[in-house]
């Protein structure tokens, strides 16, 4: 995490994120009907940064993708094997929720963009939960940046470690 | 950052008046296949949303249950839909209530605030998400700065 990785932004992905959210808005795709646009060709979608996990090579709910290597060159086991310790941080991943998600853009994200994220700590809290057992929130900041060094976007996580199942955070 | 940034504005600022509300269905009846689909796309492929044996049995919900992040991405629809592609200056959003396979979801938009900014106008919005019991599944705010006029 501390070291960064990078995000290789490419028209298959995009095309295969966009299909998940179910849309039908061309400048996801058509390169032809995006180049008349003023945005001059394909972007991504508001939240496919979430997709940057792909390179991330300490990303924790990986499946049995083993690559990228891990930057700590341990192999990953797929979560949910051995009953779900493969949790980053510790703790069984059926007690992390994704508690609050926020992006501030600078430029839209296009296909050929390779971009540098490195990921800090942000704040830490705790909260008692509804149906009690304490709920410990962390914050993590992501920034995305081009080749030249520009911020092209910031995306700042929540989760959420439970002491139990909840329903909601 | 760049000296401008390129956007496809579908609307412009005077357009707007503070209290436009914009809503849209943006799933209906929400299947297995696609919180599959989304686990593929992003690259998260934490079991509780796809191994059903992992969800009720390990981790102890009733079913396995959609990522937050793609209600998120489906909400971001109604927003681009409403206001242009890459218009977005921020967005975020608190995952309150899980949403399960089966869930309607209705995205709702309403203009918070108008004002000029560099010579484009910065419109904020609150953005909740329900499911098809009235419940929210998402509550948050975005920004979209747009021409003063298309």
């Amino acid at each position: 995490m501390a070291d960064g990785y990078r995000f290789h932004v490419d028209r298959t992905a995009i095309l295969t994120f966009a299909s998940a959210l179910g849309e039908t808005n061309r400048i996801y795709w058509d390169e032809a009907f995006a180049a008349e646009t003023p945005l001059g060709g394909v972007i991504a979608p508001p939240t496919f940064a979430a997709a940057s996990a792909h390179w991330n090579p300490d990303y924790g709910l990986r499946g049995v993708r083993q690559i990228p290597a891990s930057s700590t060159s341990e192999p990953r086991p797929a979560p949910g094997a051995g009953g779900g310790e493969a949790a980053p941080e510790g703790g069984g991943i059926a007690n992390f929720l994704h508690a609050e998600q926020r992006y501030e853009y600078h430029q839209p994200l296009r296909p050929g963009m390779a971009l540098e994220v490195r990921t800090r700590p942000g704040e830490q809290w705790t909260k008692e939960g509804r149906r009690g057992g304490t709920l410990h929130f962390s914050e993590r900041v992501s920034e995305f940046r081009d080749g030249e060094g520009s911020l092209v976007m910031t995306a700042t996580s929540v989760t959420v470690r439970t002491s139990q199942v909840v329903e909601s955070p | 950052m760049t000296a401008e940034a390129a956007r496809n504005p579908r609307v412009g600022g005077s357009d707007l008046t503070v209290g436009d509300e914009r809503e849209a269905v943006v799933v209906e009846n929400l299947g297995r296949t696609q919180i599959v689909q989304y686990a593929g796309a992003s690259g998260d492929f934490n079991p509780i949303h796809h191994d059903e044996t992992f969800a009720t049995g390990v981790a102890g919900y009733p079913s396995v249950f959609g990522h937050g992040m793609l209600t998120m991405g489906l909400t971001a629809r109604l927003l681009t839909d409403w206001l242009g592609d890459g218009v977005l200056a921020d967005f975020g959003v608190r995952f309150v209530s899980q949403v399960w396979p089966g869930d309607t979801l209705t995205a709702r938009a309403r203009v918070r605030s108008i004002e000029p900014a560099n010579g484009e106008v910065r419109v904020a919005l609150e953005v909740v998400t329900t499911n098809q019991n009235g419940q929210p599944v998402v509550k948050g705010s975005a920004t979209a700065l747009l021409p003063p006029a298309l």
